[in-house]
């Protein structure tokens, strides 16, 4: 999202600096504006921008070198694009060497900044995905950790380790919010295949059209707006593995698709007709009872018997309650240091109220309810007050509405509740609400619902 | 309703705006936005726009002139050049607007197929002007640029991406249009 990132255009000269933050802000930029290398300087000690235009001649003491130098010196990641109306090459030298990313000489071809700016915004977001990505990361083995303290989630892991290096396909059950992708991660991890890249794809997130381009790739003027050719996932995860979650959402025609890349281990870009070859695994996971959806003729029955070559169910919490206080006391730690709140344990009446619960979203709904108890608790031990919200469904009989409840407000709560019932899973959630996923969407958007 | 004023800009250094296309673009403007377009009588090209050096017209310039002939009314304002824009810092612009604000300036100049070499094709200007208009009437309306291949909102740098995009919002520009206005 480019709303995301800043940029400060630094210029002495009023219609140059306003005009070019009034184009940058069209391109959907938040834009500062300064009038002096000392008040650019002010302005980057308190923002982090993702580009700085620095015009090179500024009168006034400090000049687009010495702004350049002191800004780098704060900000050693800084981008810096110096400006100047003629282009002398020592000053251009000068400039590259103090850490300038580009030198450009106005006027300037708009198509060149609208280069440079995307150039540089493009890394910056994988930049920002990577680190979002590594925390991911630490909090899923942090996750690991825990669960291979209980004995039936060990002998699941143990499970993995075994088929980890096998090429035969696995299919994992279990309810939304049990963990199938940390599973997943641990057999593609713990293979000979650990070093080469684990592909995820949600099946469920995306309308067919999407999930098929998402998965095989195009070729350029395959249809509108493929501008460019584009890789699938299946082309991604090549000598790895590919992590197919929600598997039993999938439409007939991609079921077709899928078990021809399975016997064959080929496929075509959609608009293509160059046969991709492919080396991948296919883990595949499903909350769903796939058997029963065969039966149904809603899934492929050969499909179904070239994913099923290993099965590994994973089963939910309310099967394996002895693992709650464990699960709990780990999350308390966790968040409560995340959150920075001083929370350290749980009552005895509140761990009977976390026992008693059935936890239909698992695992996740356990730790959204230990987040949600963390943030509004104000002592360092959670009581069962800090959780009467998980009653708040089982008390449904003696609904009542109450005073001055707006619809929206209403709206918000049966979205937040049904959301906590699936583990956070929108489709499930829409599909209770009775409304449309993308409804639903739109509606989270709206409120500011995370998920 | 939302009154829109549409004047054509005298402009010595480049060719007369025609009536067709100020036409074609009241049409389009009334047909995407919830405005009601009145037609201004034509105002001349402020000389202080005008770089001999560059041989172009300053948009910045053009914008603050054209809130000064109209400090109130009406609520939005869009000038149709025929001159060729600039803003300092590029070499050329299609047209410039305040983003949420109340002028925008659209110049005709590079819409021309003459501008690019190629004989006159007016269905081809009036195709031209129409996406122009909205793109900048879009900003006026707090838009910004979007990446969906054919969308007016789509940021063209030269003729060949501008000719990529049709005179329609996308509907995800759409419902941020509505969301805007409410
Ligand atoms: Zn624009
Ligand atoms: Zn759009």
């Amino acid at each position: 999202m480019k709303a995301n990132w800043q940029i400060l255009v630094v210029d002495d000269e009023e219609v140059m600096r306003e005009s070019m933050a009034a184009w940058l802000r069209e391109d959907g930029y938040n834009v500062d504006v300064a009038a002096s290398g000392r008040e650019a300087i002010e302005l980057a000690r308190k923002t982090d921008y993702a580009i700085h235009f620095i015009d090179l001649k500024m009168p006034g003491g400090i000049d687009g070198i010495e702004t350049l130098m002191e800004i780098r010196r704060m900000r050693p990641d800084a981008a810096i694009i110096i400006i100047t109306a003629y282009a002398t090459v020592d000053t251009a030298i000068v400039a590259m060497k103090e850490g300038a990313q580009e030198y450009i000489v106005k006027p300037c071809n708009p198509e060149e900044i609208s280069l440079l700016v995307s150039r540089i915004i493009k890394v910056k977001n994988l930049q920002r995905e990577n680190r979002i990505l590594r925390q991911k990361l630490t909090r899923q083995y942090q996750f690991h950790d825990i669960i291979s303290k209980s004995p039936r989630m060990r002998e699941i892991l143990d499970l993995a380790g075994e088929v980890a290096s096998l090429r035969s396909t696995v299919l994992i059950r279990g309810e939304s919010g049990t963990g199938k992708e940390l599973i997943a991660r641990a057999i593609h991890f713990s293979g000979d295949r650990g070093a080469k890249p684990f592909v995820a794809v949600s099946c469920a997130a995306l309308a067919e059209s999407l999930l098929e381009s998402e998965l095989f790739g195009y070729e350029k003027g395959s249809f509108t707006g493929a501008a460019e050719r584009k890789k699938g996932k299946f082309e991604l995860a090549n000598g790895g593995t590919i992590f197919l979650d929600e598997i039993g959402d999938i439409p007939p025609k991609l079921q077709a698709d899928l078990l021809r890349v399975l016997q064959e281990k080929s496929f075509y870009r959609i608009g293509g007709n160059e046969e991709v070859r492919v080396d991948v695994r296919v883990v595949a996971a499903t909350h769903k009872d796939l058997k029963q959806a065969v039966e149904d003729g809603a899934f492929r029955e050969d499909l179904y018997y070239r994913l099923n070559v290993i099965e590994i169910r994973i089963p939910p919490l309310r099967e394996r309650k002895e693992d709650i206080p464990l699960l709990a006391a780990h999350f308390v730690d966790r968040l409560s240091h995340e959150t920075g709140k001083d929370v350290r344990q749980i009552s005895d009446p509140a761990m009977r109220i976390l026992m008693d619960y059935d936890w239909p979203g698992n695992v996740r709904e356990l730790e959204n309810a230990i987040e949600r108890a963390i943030v509004s608790s104000r002592a360092p031990v959670l009581t069962e007050d800090d959780f009467s919200f998980l009653g708040e469904g089982a008390a449904s009989h003696t609904f009542r509405v109450p005073d001055n409840m707006t619809i929206e407000a209403m709206e918000k709560l049966m979205i937040e509740a049904a959301l906590r019932r699936t583990g956070g899973n929108v489709k499930e959630a829409a599909a209770s609400l009775g409304i449309d996923r993308s409804t639903l969407y739109e509606k989270l958007k709206r409120f500011g619902i995370e998920r | 309703m939302i009154e829109l004023g549409l004047a054509p800009m005298l402009c010595p250094e480049g060719s007369q705006v025609s009536e067709a296309v100020m036409e074609t673009i009241k049409e389009i403007l009334e047909d995407v936005f919830p405005v009601r377009v009145q037609a201004l009588p034509a105002i001349n090209s402020p000389p202080e726009a005008y770089d001999s050096v560059r041989r172009q017209h300053s948009a910045p310039v053009i914008l603050k002139s054209l809130l000064a002939a109209h400090p109130a009314n009406p609520a939005k304002l869009l000038a149709v050049t025929g001159g060729d824009l600039f803003i300092p810092m590029l070499s050329f612009v299609f047209g410039q607007a305040q983003l949420g604000g109340r002028a925008a300036v659209i110049s005709m100049a590079r819409l021309t197929p003459e501008f690019h070499g190629f004989d006159p094709d007016l269905q081809l200007l009036l195709r031209r002007a129409r996406t122009v208009a909205l793109h900048e009437t879009g900003h006026l309306f707090g838009l910004t640029h979007c990446q969906t291949q054919e969308c007016a909102m789509r940021l063209a740098t030269n003729i060949h991406q501008f000719d990529l995009k049709r005179a329609v919002l996308c509907p995800g520009c759409a419902a941020i249009l509505l969301e805007n206005l409410r």
